[in-house]
């Protein structure tokens, strides 16, 4: 399930991916398998971490799924309520991250190519924004159903203000890899890898939270792949396999940061009518 | 691509021609493209508006969850101002140190914000409000920030070894980014250690004040008049005790006086004088002088264009200068500024400066040919020396030419290395008449060499360049080290205890042969002549007063009353008709009653402070010398003329104290030996020799003495098992109230005496259980009961009640209602009403305030009544030993101790359980509170201070031996304890020792074991079998 929606989350970094290649080309080499190992390792440990959770899950079977923070399940309807209101949430969210990111992306273009602006936005990426949307709801929804169903709700620094600084972070995550400049792609590709941990650590610090943002990075990852393999996408300068290296750290960064979000709006909604 | 390289080629090709060059080895091919876009573009808006949002968002969660303060909007703000002024200090310090900012700093911003971000301030803020309300402001903020220390500081050190990573990186934006979130971190840090917290604690000192005005009723706002150093504890102290009348607080002035080492006497000199902040406001002024005056933009140049505006070159320093390729610039071409430079040129960024060299590297293309070509070395560090300016820098250099960069390409080539030769003379010609005024000094005509060596200047400025990251870097981190460890020896100094510890281990207070406090300082001693009073024969057992007068009772069945005031004995009670040693029984039941009944006489004397009854105490060294060796002879002694085992010792919580009781017994001029020899054959032990069982008779002799000896030997000679209702016990209890003396005898009977005249008014005696504890509240006297029963008195006359003026002494003024019987009333005492079996086991502790009657028993139990009907509202349960003392108060604060070394408070109004508190080794032997801490003081001759609200021990005071539970509490700050043959006085919300007191000369002087203190600001210290009557050394002063 995740992977089906899943891939058009890379639908911006890899847009972006493409016309920074593009840019680069002429200026620097490609350095195709250090980003390879970088890919591996870090989605290396990740059928260890899922295989673990998919361990005690039985174990936790009883709690029900989604219920995390909301305390009692006796509303059927107010729950389903919720959950689409949660899911729109993070659809609008998504969205706009989309939108952002690509247009940060794009912005690096702007430096020689200005008149292509507005074009590379509304023409070409149309579906780019749903598809993120659609991904970041069901990514948003996944997090505290599996924290529910591992039995062990995440409390760590659960608020707003963490997770909007998580946000934050993550948009200069991006931010910095579309404006700064960078000797190979190597030092991209590990200064993002350590930026994209530092972030889980800072924010998240759940097993159940890195093995999750390191599935959807692999998952992603190989659909990106299957996409760009199947022609419909493209980079000019592919240096791992068909896409950037630096790819997986952005999707793992993401999944943790819209997780954090599906996490704080799980425990939150029943909250909000008190706040008000 | 190829077009440039031709085009790169060929300028190349071209320049070699021109001025041939041996030695260039630069091959750079690239070119460089700057574009300068529009002004706004909606494109670059929307993600920096994003950031910004999210910026915004953060800050609105954030500080949203600042609550339980006065003004959330005036917190807020501290905490957006505590950040964004460490980032400014952040900009500042970075350029300060030669970094040169190349980011884009409204990009950055938000970003920064984030990394620093508002955490700790917010949870400062929480855990500061978290705190208990009633606590003092700094004591609020000193155990928030505490209790925080560890997480922010264990928050900082991830964030900087997060950022120091990130600067590893060795990509130089992010390098810089982590330089500039670093210096705003350490910043950061001590805007909150020292911005941040004080907006907090005025903050919550605003709501506090608020709250007692909203609190108190309107007349007990009136502004204090005399205390204004402290209005906020003064309120405090007025709204929980608001009737208190007589309320003595130490008086700032003297206060003062009577403390002050010398390190902080220096340090209020320099609070007084603000002697700091002016030199720093005088640094300031100065420095800014400086600045303005030295500012290349500012005063001094205005000044300079202002004098040069009448000449004809005025405005030549800017637009003057020679364009040097003039026609290709705003398209391509390599801009020569930035190939040679002279040596100053990389130390100048001022946008005036660098036109003015334009002229020389391009100026005289014929270059001369004729002199030897100097080594000119260029080294790749070279090529991109233009990075070191800031892109900035570019729209200020072309708008000196009206060129704008709007939607433009600067290219910049790759370094050509030109080498031409001047003569001195040409360079000086060439140069605009102004320069050498304005930027260097002119060349001398001597260094010929000058500019031949200018390219070499920008390369060591490169390299220089490079390590200016890591020094500034460095030197933000040892600078932060060495402010810490500044502050730290800071508060060491300045700060006399760690009351922000609550949670280390007590400070426990050793004091050797003089007292001093944890620093090793002793106050200066005074000496001053108590007033001793004399007159008791044996060791005094209880003390009562009531302000007025002052009741003490030796073991000897004396009763003496003094004035308080003038230490006049003013009546003596004799011990009345024969003596009967009733408080004694046989050695060998007393034996196991002490396991059974161990501490049955706690509650001795009822004196709301805290004066634990004298039975407790070790004795004084002169008895201890005198009969230290033979102990157990002395008990013989005792049980084997008293014959009623029944009503013996609850007074002997301890065998080792026991000697000192029985000694009481030992009533001067009677002749033992007779009896203890046939003890001593009883027992099959061999006599020994027996002194002369004569203890000192420190006062005068009495009159009365002969004849209780002479009533006394037949009721000794006959030990009659069967006890009689009518025969008088010792006395066990003692009660003053106005002009009465309510005694409780361990014969069950109970007598109320004139004070005045000595003369019995009434007794009562149905019940044959020795009274253990008396409560005289008003008209209603109280008594428990050996066997467990409560009685409940009233007290009436026959006459009206009339108000007796009262021997002089000034008015009591507002004094709660304390009615005065005049001699000439017949007062009678009715049994109203009893508690059969109140407890289980002996009373030991009783106390009544607030319509309240509290009993402590044996039976581990507590039991609380209702004062007028007399109906038992709880017990409480949790001693794990038996109740050895209670305290309550008007404000309904119960505590109570046990053997169990433990202290438990409880809530009057649920009978639940607040705090229990393992306070010591051994029992508790006294207790008692104030408004903001519970003193207790055990067997283990230790005081301990508590915590009311939060349980935590604060610290201990190490007592001398035997002076353990000597202590009173004089007012709200000030605590007495008594020593060997001194009283010292600390103060109780720092523990600090302000001074101590020896009474007398002698240094072999007899610990107090008992402290009572007066209302009239005097403390009766119990020495044995004399008390000492001080008056507190001119720090206290009634309020009204």
């Amino acid at each position: 399930m995740p992977r089906l929606d899943d891939h058009p989350w890379s639908g911006p970094c890899a847009k972006g991916a493409k016309h920074r290649s593009h840019l680069r080309a002429s200026a620097r080499g490609l350095e195709a398998k250090v980003g390879e190992m970088v890919t591996s390792s870090v989605s290396g440990p990740s059928p260890l971490v899922a295989h673990s959770a998919r361990g005690t899950d039985p174990a936790h079977g009883p709690v029900s799924a989604g219920v995390g923070g909301h305390g009692s399940s006796g509303h059927i309807n107010s729950w389903h309520h919720h959950l689409v209101q949660r899911s729109l949430v993070l659809f609008s969210v998504g969205v706009v991250l989309a939108l952002v990111l690509n247009l940060l992306q794009v912005q690096r273009n702007v430096t020689l190519f200005p008149e292509e602006v507005i074009a590379t936005i509304f023409s070409s990426a149309w579906w780019v924004p749903p598809c993120c949307g659609t991904a970041a709801a069901v990514v948003g929804l996944l997090y505290p159903c599996i924290d529910s169903h591992l039995g062990e709700p995440h409390k760590f620094k659960r608020e707003w203000a963490s997770v909007m600084r998580c946000v934050a972070v993550f948009v200069g995550i991006n931010h910095a890899s579309a404006k700064l400049d960078f000797a190979n792609n190597v030092q991209l590709s590990l200064t993002l890898a350590a930026l994209s941990l530092g972030l889980w650590w800072t924010f998240d610090r759940s097993r159940s939270g890195l093995g999750l943002g390191i599935t959807i990075a692999f998952l992603a990852t190989v659909i990106t792949q299957l996409l760009v393999y199947n022609g419909v996408y493209q980079y000019t300068s592919p240096d791992f396999l068909y896409i950037r290296s630096w790819l997986p750290c952005i999707f793992f960064s993401g999944g943790v940061t819209v997780g954090n979000i599906g996490r704080q709006l799980a425990m939150g909604v029943p909250e909000k009518p008190h706040s008000d | 691509m190829s077009s440039q390289s031709g085009f790169l080629g060929s300028l190349r090709a071209r320049l070699m021609l021109l001025h041939p060059s041996p030695n260039c080895s630069l091959r750079a091919e690239s070119l460089v493209h700057v574009h300068f876009k529009e002004e706004i573009g909606i494109a670059e808006l929307i993600p920096l508006v994003t950031t910004y949002i999210i910026l915004f968002a953060y800050i609105y969660f954030s500080t949203r969850k600042i609550d339980m303060v006065k003004s959330k909007w005036g917190l807020a703000l501290a905490a957006v101002v505590t950040v964004l002024s460490s980032l400014l200090m952040s900009v500042g310090l970075c350029t300060l140190f030669g970094l040169t900012p190349t980011l884009n700093g409204g990009e950055i911003f938000p970003y920064l914000v984030v990394v620093i971000g508002l955490e700790n301030v917010l949870v400062l803020t929480k855990s500061v409000v978290s705190t208990p309300v009633d606590l003092e402001v700094k004591l609020r903020i000193a155990q928030g920030l505490s209790n925080e220390s560890w997480s922010i500081m264990k928050n900082m050190a991830t964030e900087l070894g997060i950022i120091l990573i990130g600067y590893f990186t060795l990509v130089p934006a992010i390098q810089e980014f982590c330089l500039f979130a670093v210096v705003g971190l350490v910043s950061d840090f001590f805007l909150q250690m020292l911005f941040f917290t004080t907006v907090l604690s005025i903050d919550i000192r605003r709501m506090e004040l608020a709250d007692l005005n909203k609190r108190l009723p309107p007349e007990a706002c009136l502004p204090p008049a005399k205390p204004a150093g402290r209005p906020a504890r003064f309120e405090r102290q007025l709204a929980v005790r608001p009737s208190t009348p007589h309320t003595i607080t130490l008086q700032p002035s003297s206060f003062r006086n009577l403390r002050l080492p010398k390190r902080l006497r220096v340090v209020y000199f320099l609070a007084r004088t603000r002697l700091a902040q002016r030199l720093i406001m005088a640094g300031t002024v100065v420095w800014i002088g400086i600045l303005v005056y030295t500012d290349p933009a500012g005063l001094r140049t205005y000044l300079t264009a202002q004098v040069t505006e009448q000449s004809p070159l005025g405005e030549g320093a800017l637009a003057s200068m020679p364009v040097p390729a003039s026609g290709v610039l705003p398209a391509s071409h390599p801009d020569p500024a930035f190939s040679i430079f002279p040596p100053g040129a990389s130390k100048l960024p001022e946008n005036q400066t660098l036109p003015g060299e334009l002229p020389e590297p391009g100026a005289p293309a014929e270059g001369v040919h004729d002199s030897p070509a100097p080594e000119v070395t260029w080294g790749t560090e070279d090529e991109e020396l233009w990075r070191k300016l800031s892109f900035r820098h570019w729209p200020t250099l072309f708008s000196y030419y009206n060129i704008t960069l709007a939607k433009r390409y600067i290219s910049l080539l790759p370094v050509i290395p030109v080498t031409l030769r001047l003569n001195p003379r040409e360079a000086l010609e060439g140069r605009h008449p102004q320069d050498g005024r304005s930027a260097w000094p002119p060349p001398q005509p001597g260094q010929g060499g000058l500019w031949e060596a200018g390219p070499k200047g920008p390369g060591t400025a490169q390299a220089h360049r490079d390590i200016t990251l890591y020094k500034v870097a460095a030197l933000g981190l040892a600078s932060g080290i060495v402010l810490v460890l500044l502050l730290l020896c800071l508060y060491r100094v300045l700060c006399p205890r760690n009351y922000g510890q609550p949670g280390s281990g007590p400070g426990r207070r050793r004091r050797g042969d003089l007292p001093c406090d944890d620093y090793g300082y002793a106050p200066p001693e005074t000496e001053i002549v108590p007033l001793v009073l004399r007159g008791h024969l044996m060791d005094i057992e209880c003390l009562a007063s009531d302000g007025m007068l002052l009741v003490s009772c030796c073991l000897a069945g004396h009763v003496c009353v003094w004035d308080a005031q003038t230490g006049d004995c003013l009546t003596r009670i004799p011990h009345p008709g024969q003596r009967q040693d009733s408080g004694v029984g046989s050695v060998l039941e007393a034996q196991e009653s002490w396991e059974r009944l161990s501490d049955g006489g706690k509650g001795g004397p009822e004196e709301p402070g805290d004066s634990p009854p004298l039975r407790h105490r070790p004795r004084g060294p002169p008895p201890a010398s005198l009969f230290g060796d033979q102990p157990d002879l002395t008990c013989l002694i005792d049980t084997n003329f008293s014959a009623q085992p029944q009503l013996l010792e609850p007074a002997q919580p301890e065998p080792r104290y026991r000697a000192g009781c029985r000694r009481a017994q030992a009533s001067p001029g009677y002749d033992f030996s007779h009896l203890v020899q046939r003890l001593y054959q009883e027992e099959g032990m061999a006599p020994v020799h027996t002194p002369a069982l004569r203890p000192p008779s420190p006062g005068p002799t009495l009159p009365q003495a002969p004849e209780d000896e002479g009533g006394f030997p037949p009721e000794k000679g006959s030990p009659s098992l069967a006890w009689a209702p009518s025969a008088d016990g010792s006395i066990w209890s003692l009660e003053l109230q106005g002009s009465l003396i309510v005694v409780g005898r361990s014969s069950g009977r109970l007598e109320v005496w004139d004070a005045i005249e000595g003369t019995l008014r009434c007794s009562s005696e149905e019940v044959s259980s020795g009274i253990t504890a008396l409560v005289f509240l008003d008209k209603r006297i109280v008594a428990a009961r050996l066997n467990g029963s409560l009685d409940f008195f009233s007290l009436e006359t026959h006459t009206a009640l009339s108000p007796l003026q009262f021997r002089g002494a000034p008015g009591r003024g507002s004094s709660p209602t304390s009615p005065m019987y005049s001699s000439s009333d017949a007062v009678a005492c009715h049994l109203t009403h009893t508690v059969p079996c109140a407890h289980q086991k002996p009373i030991t502790a009783l106390k009544a305030a607030a319509g309240r009657l509290v009993t402590g028993s044996q039976d581990h139990t507590l039991r609380v009544y209702r004062l007028e009907d007399s109906c038992c509202l709880f017990t409480l349960q949790g001693h794990s030993g038996a109740i050895t003392t209670v305290y309550i108060d008007q404000t309904m604060v119960l505590a109570s101790g046990g053997q169990d070394g433990a202290i438990c408070l409880w809530d009057v109004l649920t009978g639940s359980r607040v705090s229990h508190m393992f306070a010591h080794r051994g029992d508790v032997t006294s207790l008692t509170c104030t408004t903001s801490c519970v003193i207790s003081s055990g067997l283990d001759d230790l005081i301990s201070i508590w915590d009311r609200s939060t349980g935590i021990r604060l610290y201990s005071i190490q007592q001398d031996l035997g002076c353990g539970a000597s202590l009173g509490v004089i007012s709200d700050n000030l605590l007495v304890t008594g020593g060997q043959g001194c009283v010292s006085f600390w103060d109780l919300n720092y523990g600090d020792l302000l001074q101590t007191v020896y009474l007398g000369k002698n240094s072999e002087a007899q610990p107090a074991r008992q402290i009572l203190v007066l209302d009239n600001a005097a403390i009766v210290c119990n020495f044995g079998s004399e008390l000492s009557l001080v008056y507190v050394p001119s720090v206290l002063e009634k309020l009204d």
